[in-house]
């Protein structure tokens, strides 16, 4: 057991735990966040997703130890039910969700991608999300509010 | 400590995005029932039982259907909202307590709609409410209920004096039974119903606030994880108790029969321990080669069924100026939940509370008392929603992982299965193998049609009394339903066609009645149920898909041999008008042009795309529907892409167009995936596909197609249900699009790049044979 620091959505949480616990676990177990949350545990659906560094990391497999000072944005991070993000207020104008167990993985991947280049074509966008899961297939609605949001974000 | 339904009526009647399953059923509390009655007895004909008026004026409604992503949560909302005239915020509904909410089965099978939304059940119990409130104001105000106005939760006379509900009846019972002459509001009067209302979950979903059950968190509790068998029919030789003894923070490690698990207080630890356990297991029963298995389920003893037979096919089919045969093959598909299943159970030495994603709350709460050896009205499940199941995923097995792992450590456990937990053991998507003989008459009519079935299955939903038939429960020493070999008795009844064995072009009679959608009068269909080497269970549109993908390809195959286009000869051997109705509307739609497929002239190089169209009855009466698909094929590399899809719908009164037109659209590309892409794989011994590497799935980096969608609104007919009617015709269209693209018919889903270059050559050496 180690005592490890990090920064979560702007707080500061210390924990105790083993260093090669992967963050989703320190996320949920300790935090209590349900943004991010277990799909697959092996890198491979998208629903741990969190931002670090301005990238999306599959927080299933990261250590929690290899997290460092930066810190960590998870879904709740980005808005609040009273006020959401943008990109979350076009999901939620497309009514783009069924089940919504997927939508750290293409929420905030979607929204890395444009960080980085706002000017992303379908095309980048579509690759970025190659490694989002979303078994409900609500596709359409999803890519639709992916598309207003960068249509507003370069207006 | 205790909750009941008095509780749930004192809260405020805002309508809570985030609320706290943990904290709005205390993990401790045990309910004491609806007004003191015993929790098991929650009497679906008081009125009572399903809604109650709060003093604050909140409408609080409880269902035993629930919201797993198709919308339920939102429609019966609004169902309640609409009929007792209230804004949406004021109705609180809540969905499957079995200490609180009536016992409504499984929330299943497209059936949620017209059970809750026609005569019976929530929605009786809702215009019941609002006629009692009717005759309630009429005595108080001295006025007759003809001249009083409901709106906004209050009644108004002719004489402007207004009395509300919370006035009339807030916070007490009604003690009535529901009414069998309570009339529901016309749809012309809808105001909330029949309505687009965005889903009442969107914001907490978007913004990372809805509680799942992978959410719920109670105090003191612990994690637990379980280790599967390495092998089908593997069973436990001895478990090394000592092997993680090391490993910090370890609880317990738990064996009953073949079910081994282990508990720590982290869920780092409990993965540790999983993986640690030194487990000795005896050799397993072994698996059929896969290569051949479709082969072999033909020679199988079966259970038998023959749904209609008018004893004269064998002659018609002689007489016939010629018979098309083909045989079709499905395969095994997984539910493939995005989040692998969990569960919370806190067990106490009396009583136990299961905090659970499965579609059936009182079966599992049977099935829990069995497993725990408590009594069934010391058991308490609650719904939590999981990850989309579509059908029968891990989420009942892991309500019993958790159950018994909490029982032994007597403290909560909260179970997550890991991936290979989840693929390797699920309860399969059936698989099938459909034969299909018909015959073709002068002018080009099918003079008779024969279809044989045949199905894989073992073990299913547990329902109240058979918990081996999940895997949890058979390792725990139940042993799963088998098929029973007989065969078939004559068709006594009327034709159900409840899994769609019987194509929509048959006449359907059985003893003069003709339930069948078609006209072809000479017809046989029987079904063989043959045991199966895995587990299967409902998934999105169970043999239903199946068998529609055997029909509607069959069909397509008739009008090319009959050189007919395929809507012209659909609607030339339909009858139902409603079924008629949706092919002409996507025929339209999609601007389908009268030809027969495949187009005359392919290219044999290149990029070529073709058009298919397919129609079912689902369940030969519970939705209709029909969808023209555009492909494009890659003649090189086989690769099908799905370019348009043009849907019409029919299932009688819409209640959400908008949660309808999401689950269409979600359907058809859930069908998509399943059709070009889902397949399980296994070896001699177990299921080798059991991550996202080895089963495969569209992921959101696909080319979505566009789709088009037609709803007809036939407000006045029965509601059926919809969630599972655009799914089905998935694979028959993209078959029947591909068909007419590239000349080639692929009877065996999944249509992989593979199958299609190697029918591709085989039609091209067949050409090329022709010429010598």
């Amino acid at each position: 057991m180690s005592k490890i620091s990090l920064t979560v959505n702007g707080k500061l949480h210390t924990v105790d735990l083993e260093p090669e616990t992967p963050l989703l676990y320190v996320l949920s177990d300790e935090i209590g966040l349900r943004g991010p949350k277990f799909g697959c545990g092996m890198a491979q659906c998208g629903s741990c997703t969190v931002i670090l560094r301005g990238q999306v990391v599959r927080s299933c497999v990261m250590p929690v130890s290899a997290v460092g000072q930066d810190e960590i944005t998870t879904l709740e991070g980005l808005g609040t039910p009273e006020k959401p993000h943008p990109i979350q207020q076009a999901f939620i104008n497309e009514g783009a969700a069924q089940c919504g167990f997927c939508l750290s993985g293409v929420i905030l991947t979607a929204k890395a991608v444009l960080d980085k280049k706002p000017n992303a074509s379908d095309q980048e966008i579509g690759e970025a999300l190659g490694g989002v899961l979303c078994r409900c297939f609500t596709h359409l609605r999803m890519l639709r509010a992916i598309r207003k949001y960068a249509g507003a974000r370069k207006a | 400590m205790s909750v009941s339904r008095r509780d749930f009526l004192k809260t405020s009647g805002a309508l809570v995005v985030s609320f706290s399953a943990a904290q709005l059923v205390p993990p401790f509390a045990f309910a004491q029932g609806p007004f003191d009655t015993h929790p098991s007895h929650v009497d679906p004909k008081k009125l009572d039982s399903w809604i109650a008026v709060a003093s604050d004026g909140t409408v609080t409604a409880y269902t035993g259907k629930c919201d797993f992503g198709q919308g339920m949560f939102t429609v019966q909302t609004q169902l309640v909202a609409e009929e007792l005239c209230v804004p949406l915020n004021r109705v609180k509904l809540i969905q499957c307590d079995t200490s609180v909410a009536p016992d409504q089965g499984t929330t299943s099978g497209s059936q949620s709609t017209p059970t809750n939304f026609n005569t019976d059940n929530l929605a009786q119990a809702a215009a019941t409410a609002r006629e009692a409130l009717i005759d309630m104001a009429a005595g108080r105000l001295g006025e007759p209920a003809g001249q009083l106005t409901m709106a906004d939760g209050v009644i108004t006379g002719k004489s402007g004096r207004r009395i509300t509900y919370a006035e009339l009846i807030g916070s007490k019972r009604f003690n009535l039974p529901l009414s069998t002459t309570a009339k529901r509001r016309p749809p012309s009067q809808w105001t909330i119903l029949g309505k687009p209302v965005p889903a009442l979950d969107r914001t907490a979903l978007m913004t990372g606030q809805f509680e799942f059950v992978h959410n719920v968190r109670v105090p003191d509790m612990l994690h637990g994880r379980v280790v599967r068998p390495p092998e089908v029919g593997a069973t436990v030789a001895s478990v090394d108790h000592g092997s993680v003894k090391q490993i910090p923070g370890l609880v317990k490690v738990v064996v009953r029969n073949n079910f081994v698990g282990v508990i720590a207080e982290k869920q780092w630890q409990a993965v540790q321990a999983a993986r640690q356990l030194k487990v000795k297991w005896n050799p397993g029963t072994g698996l059929p080669a896969q290569k051949t298995f479709f082969e072999s389920m033909r020679k199988q003893p079966s259970q038998d069924a023959l749904l209609v037979d008018s004893k004269d096919v064998e002659q018609r089919l002689a007489a016939a100026r010629s018979v098309v045969r083909a045989t079709y093959v499905y395969p095994y598909q997984m539910h493939g939940s995005v989040g692998a299943s969990c569960a919370v159970a806190d067990v106490k030495a009396d009583r136990a509370t299961v905090w659970s994603a499965t579609q059936s709350v009182y079966p599992t709460r049977s099935i829990v008392a069995k497993i725990l050896g408590l009594p069934l009205e010391s058991v308490r499940v609650v719904y939590v929603r999981g990850p989309g199941c579509y059908g029968l995923n891990g989420a009942d097995a892991v309500s019993m992982d958790a159950a018994l792992l909490s029982q032994a450590a007597g403290k909560p456990v909260r179970v997550q299965l890991s991936r290979q937990d989840e693929m390797a053991w699920e309860n399969f998507g059936a698989a099938c193998v459909i034969e299909q003989r018909a015959g073709l008459g002068d002018g080009e009519t099918i003079l008779a049609w024969d279809c044989e079935t045949w199905a894989a299955s073992k073990g299913g939903r547990p329902g109240y009394d058979r918990p081996g038939n999940v895997v949890s429960g058979m390792l725990m020493g139940d042993a799963p339903e088998e098929v029973k070999p007989r065969p078939a008795a004559e068709p006594r009844n009327e034709l159900r066609n409840r899994s769609n064995a019987a194509p929509s072009y048959i006449a359907g009679c059985v003893n003069g009645k003709c339930n069948g959608a078609g006209t072809v009068r000479s017809e046989r269909v029987l079904t063989h149920t043959v045991a199966s080497p895995f587990f299967t269970g409902p998934l999105r549109s169970p043999l239903r898909i199946q068998n529609t993908f055997a029909h509607e390809c069959f069909m397509d195959e008739l009008c090319a041999r009959a050189k007919a286009d395929p809507v012209a000869f659909r609607l030339q051997h339909l009858s139902d008008t409603r079924l008629i109705d949706c092919v002409k509307a996507a025929a339209k739609a999609a601007r389908w042009e009268a030809r027969p497929s495949p187009e005359p002239g392919l290219p044999r190089s290149g990029t070529v795309t073709g058009r298919g169209i397919a129609c079912v009855v689902y369940e030969g009466n519970n939705g209709y529907a029909a969808a023209v698909a555009e492909v494009s094929v890659d003649l090189e590399s086989g690769r099908v892409v799905p370019k348009r899809f043009t849907v019409a719908l029919d299932c009688g009164a819409i209640s959400n167009p908008d949660g309808l037109r999401n689950q269409t659209e979600g359907g058809i590309l859930q069908g998509t995936s399943r059709a070009l892409l889902e397949e399980v794989i296994w070896d001699d011994k177990r299921v080798t596909s059991t991550d996202w590497e080895s089963y495969n799935s569209l992921y959101l980096d696909f080319e979505a197609p566009a789709i088009e969608i037609t709803l007809i609104n036939r407000t006045d007919a029965p509601a059926t249900g919809a969630g599972e009617t655009a799914i089905t015709l998935a694979p028959a269209v993209l078959g029947n699009a591909i068909f007419d693209a590239a000349g080639i018919r692929l009877r065996e889903v999944p249509f992989t790049p593979e199958r299609v270059t190697a029918a591709l050559r085989a039609t091209a050496s067949e050409a090329a044979n022709a010429h010598f």
